[in-house]
């Protein structure tokens, strides 16, 4: 009988105030795709970085084919053949691809000289060997979310690794990419390999994985295989409860009224003539390829990047913003897609990260009023289900998906009547998922209005009123809910000509230059 | 389900409230581990000389520790913004000159001139952050040109002279003399500095200017996309750093009942090393007023003891280079360990 690639059994992890593992068990064959599933702060991204070496566990064995082995640190794991793609990246922005690639591992003339011709060219031998298509010379910072994905990718398989280890690799990318991405993984899957692979997106474990493991609270559940498994039996076994689901967007229809109107909008050498309007009560989602300029849109709206050209009216009025702080006095927040660098105060605890954004709300005459802002911090830890042993833990101490909601939580608790959110479920489980669809209802059910940018088809069908298209940096088209579907979507994201803009629009909006 | 459900809940409030205590505790812990090498210190030189354990000589350290002190509380909240200012001591040597002459040369009142000096250090805060927060010139560099700018004026309106005070009524009773606890006189300056610590700890613990400079240190650019106008407020945290500036620079002038316009420089090393012996991180977001208040008195018991043992001046540099780096380094074991 052929031995595991890899076994884990009785692994015990505590951090202070938490236990993040208990028993924890998990096996691995060759030539197979694991997946790993379970709510946020489940554990997986605790396990994931003990096999690599990162954390080391209060208890329990790890067998490569059939040997123990004691991890000591990152190197070593390295050694054994473990890789590791993190949930977060971990990359230097200006540094090349090749330059990330080999960091460490530089090829040297003379022992001690670089030769950038020599690294370059290395680089170029993986991307063909792995089939991935890469400039080893570009300049990371400049590369989209999906090509990053990419790099680290390169970069993990370049160690010759046996057991590569991939935490939420799609959850930036959209449909085409992840499908890149999962040619890449069959590719590198062969009888000495396998891979380990933690998504919250249901749709894809069927594409990819062979078997897959349920884990929750800490705790080991069970495996499927995944052939004979439904995605509801999935659900279940990782929630543990019943999950409503599937209804279409929010049942009331939007007011006439015209909240948000964006005109001729451009920035420079990027967004070319935005026209669009938001009404009242509804949300408005914005579909797009990975770099369509969703996000440029949104950062243009709330003022964190210049326009060069166009007016943006909030309720009839004109209104100039010139940096986020007015959007949030007029009542626009904008929610990040990045929640580590622009979202987050990592160092600073839960309760501050979600009052922030209304720090005056919680004060009088400058003094803050801690009782108020802690009880609405577990008034949301309650809602959101944030799993935190309190609402003063430290930001960087929570898991991915409960860090994504306590940005969540900190626009939902400014009060705004316009919300921008940008990627708001990353990272997210399917369960809260489904608790932040009936938040977001709740709002438009109140008359706020939302636009959301999501690069999940299923949620932007499921939750908008209508849907805006873009693609390069110009709107392509607007569809209702009714009309929309995956496929018309797809078409108008991946039109690159000047699109039609299908909503009647004043012929006159007059291009003026702001700030 | 309810009623699961609300035990669950009452357990899960239970055992917040206990984890909440624990990180409480740790957090105090860390304060009481400083406190503790602070105590060390001053065991180590008490029974390394007897002349150490006096209360003259506890009163001189109070002292000494006054001007640096309150440099160090103001540049505490610049550092927790993730900058630094490196302008206090030749601006606290501008502020003591600008003191002197609103009371000497303009005859204002002492009351006023005291208020005047306070505020002309507040308005060089506020410069450093204008500077800084709008014109975005990195504090380091904005700082190290304003502490030249600084350095030249306080030479130019004094015309290099001494600025002397003893005319002005009060001045220097209110600030140099002491009150007697039994066996100990603490001048009044030493209160100055406690209260001025308190109204710092306060303002950083207790207010939105506080709460912000700590956020705009972990991460400025989340914390403008969460709608906080970072320029504004960094404008306003370097000001009211500015006013411990000025008012280090008033006690100075009431301390040498004169404005010597020549001094000053180094004076931002020693805060800013203090600072940092209190564990409050130069990348910015960590910090704590107590901390930098340990931290100051670290640095003068550390001077004083030394002095007071004849160690000579050049080795002392030496043994507080070392302090600083021995400090520093096992503030970040500590908290290395109390997060893993
Ligand atoms: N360094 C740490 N200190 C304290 N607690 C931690 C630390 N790292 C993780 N935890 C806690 O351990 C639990 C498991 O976290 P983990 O990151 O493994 O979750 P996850 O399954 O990867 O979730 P997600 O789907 O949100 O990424 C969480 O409750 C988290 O708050
Ligand atoms: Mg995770």
């Amino acid at each position: 009988m052929s031995k595991k690639l890899l076994r884990i059994s009785g692994v015990n992890k505590s951090f202070p105030g938490v236990k993040a593992l208990s028993e924890m068990q998990l096996d691995l064959n060759h030539n197979e795709v694991l997946a790993l599933v379970g709510e946020n702060g489940a554990g997986k991204s605790t396990l994931m970085k003990l096999l690599s070496g990162i954390y080391v566990p209060d208890s329990g064995t790890f067998e490569i084919d059939g040997q123990e082995v004691a991890i000591n640190g990152t190197k070593h794991a390295q050694e054994l053949g473990i890789s590791i793609i993190h949930q977060e990246f971990n990359l230097m922005q200006d540094l090349t691809v090749a330059q990330n690639i080999y960091i460490g591992r530089e090829p040297r003339r003379a022992g001690l000289f670089l030769s950038e011709r020599a690294l370059n060219r290395k680089a170029r031998l993986l991307f063909d060997q792995i089939n991935i298509d890469l400039d080893p010379k570009d300049r990371v910072g400049d590369l989209t979310v999906a090509k990053q994905q990419m790099v680290e990718i390169a970069k993990a398989l370049s160690y010759k690794s046996r057991i590569l280890i991939m935490d939420e690799p799609t959850a930036a990318l959209n449909d085409a990419e992840v499908a890149t991405m999962h040619d890449l993984i069959r590719n590198f899957t062969n009888e000495q390999t396998g891979v380990i692979y933690i998504s919250h997106r249901m749709d894809e474990l069927k594409a990819i994985s062979n078997r897959i493991t349920v884990i929750r609270d800490g705790a080991y559940i069970d495996t499927v295989d995944t052939e004979s498994t439904t995605m509801r039996e999935v659900i279940n076994l990782m929630v543990g409860r019943e999950i409503s689901g599937n209804q279409r967007p929010a049942s009331q229809t939007p007011s006439d009224e015209v909240v948000l109107k964006v005109s001729g909008l451009e920035t420079k050498g990027f967004l070319r003539d935005i026209n669009f309007e938001l009404h009242r009560g509804e949300i408005l989602g914005f579909a797009g390829l990975m770099g369509a300029g969703r996000t440029e849109i949104a950062r243009a709206i709330v003022g964190a990047d210049r326009i060069s050209a166009g007016t943006i009216e909030l309720k009839g009025t004109e209104v100039s913003i010139g940096n986020p702080a007015i959007a949030a006095s007029l009542g626009v927040g904008y929610l990040s897609e990045d929640r580590k660098h622009l979202g987050l105060l990592l160092e600073r605890d839960v309760k501050d990260n979600i009052a922030l954004s209304s720090l005056k709300m919680f004060s009088r005459m400058g003094v803050i009023n801690d009782k108020a802002m802690k009880s609405t911090a577990a008034t949301y830890i309650d809602k959101l289900r944030i799993k935190t042993p309190s609402s003063a833990q430290t930001a960087k101490n929570l898991s991915g998906g409960n860090q994504q909601k306590i940005v969540i939580a900190k626009w939902l608790v400014k009060d705004c009547e316009i919300l921008i959110f940008d990627e708001p479920t990353r990272g997210i489980d399917v369960g809260a998922k489904e608790e932040i669809y009936t938040l977001l209802n709740d709002l438009v059910a109140q008359g706020k209005s939302i636009i959301m940018i999501s690069s999940e088809l299923p949620e932007v069908l499921r939750l908008s009123h209508r849907i805006a298209v873009m693609s390069e940096g110009r709107l392509t088209g607007f569809l209702s809910n009714a009309e929309a579907s995956q496929e018309n979507i797809m078409e108008l994201a991946t039109q690159n000509t000047t699109g039609a803009v299908l909503t009647p629009l004043p012929a006159s909006s007059a291009q003026r230059s702001t700030s | 389900m309810t009623l699961t459900k609300d035990a669950a809940q009452a357990a899960k409030v239970a055992s917040n409230k206990q984890s909440e205590f624990n990180t409480r505790l740790r957090a105090s812990f860390q304060q009481l581990l400083a406190f503790a090498s602070l105590l060390a210190l001053v065991l180590f030189f008490s029974v390394a000389s007897s002349n150490f354990y006096q209360a003259a000589n506890l009163s001189n350290i109070l002292l000494s520790t006054v001007v640096t002190g309150l440099l160090a509380l103001g540049t505490t909240f610049v550092i927790i913004t993730g900058g630094i200012d490196l302008s206090i001591g030749t601006g606290m040597t501008l502020c003591s000159v600008m003191t002197a002459v609103f009371m000497t040369q303009l005859g204002m009142p002492m009351i006023v001139g005291v208020l005047c000096g306070v505020l002309f250090g507040a308005l060089m805060g506020g410069i450093n952050g204008f500077l800084v927060a709008f014109l975005k010139i990195p504090s380091f560099i904005a700082t190290l040109a304003m502490m030249m700018v600084a350095a030249g004026l306080a030479l130019v309106i004094s015309g290099t002279k001494p600025i002397y005070t003893n005319e002005v009524a009060g001045f220097q009773k209110i600030f140099a003399l002491g009150k007697s606890i039994p066996g100990l006189v603490i001048p009044n300056a030493v209160f100055i500095l406690f209260a001025a610590a308190i109204v710092a700890g306060l303002l950083l613990s207790k207010t939105i200017l506080g709460r912000y400079t700590y956020s705009i240190g972990s991460n400025m650019q989340a914390t403008a996309l969460s709608g906080v106008n970072v320029t504004k407020w960094t404008v306003l945290i370097y000001t009211v750093a500015g006013c411990f500036t000025g008012l280090a620079g008033v006690i100075a002038t009431a301390r040498l009942n004169s404005a010597q316009p020549a001094g000053g420089a180094g004076l931002e090393l020693q805060a800013i090393a203090a600072v940092v012996i209190g564990g409050t991180s130069l990348a910015g977001g960590k910090g704590s007023i107590i901390g930098t208040v340990i931290g100051a008195l670290i640095m003068s018991v550390l001077t004083n003891g030394l002095s007071i043992m004849s160690i000579p001046q050049e080795w002392q540099q030496v043994a507080v280079g070392v302090v600083i780096l021995l400090a520093v380094y096992l503030d970040m074991m500590r908290r290395k360990k109390a997060t893993n």
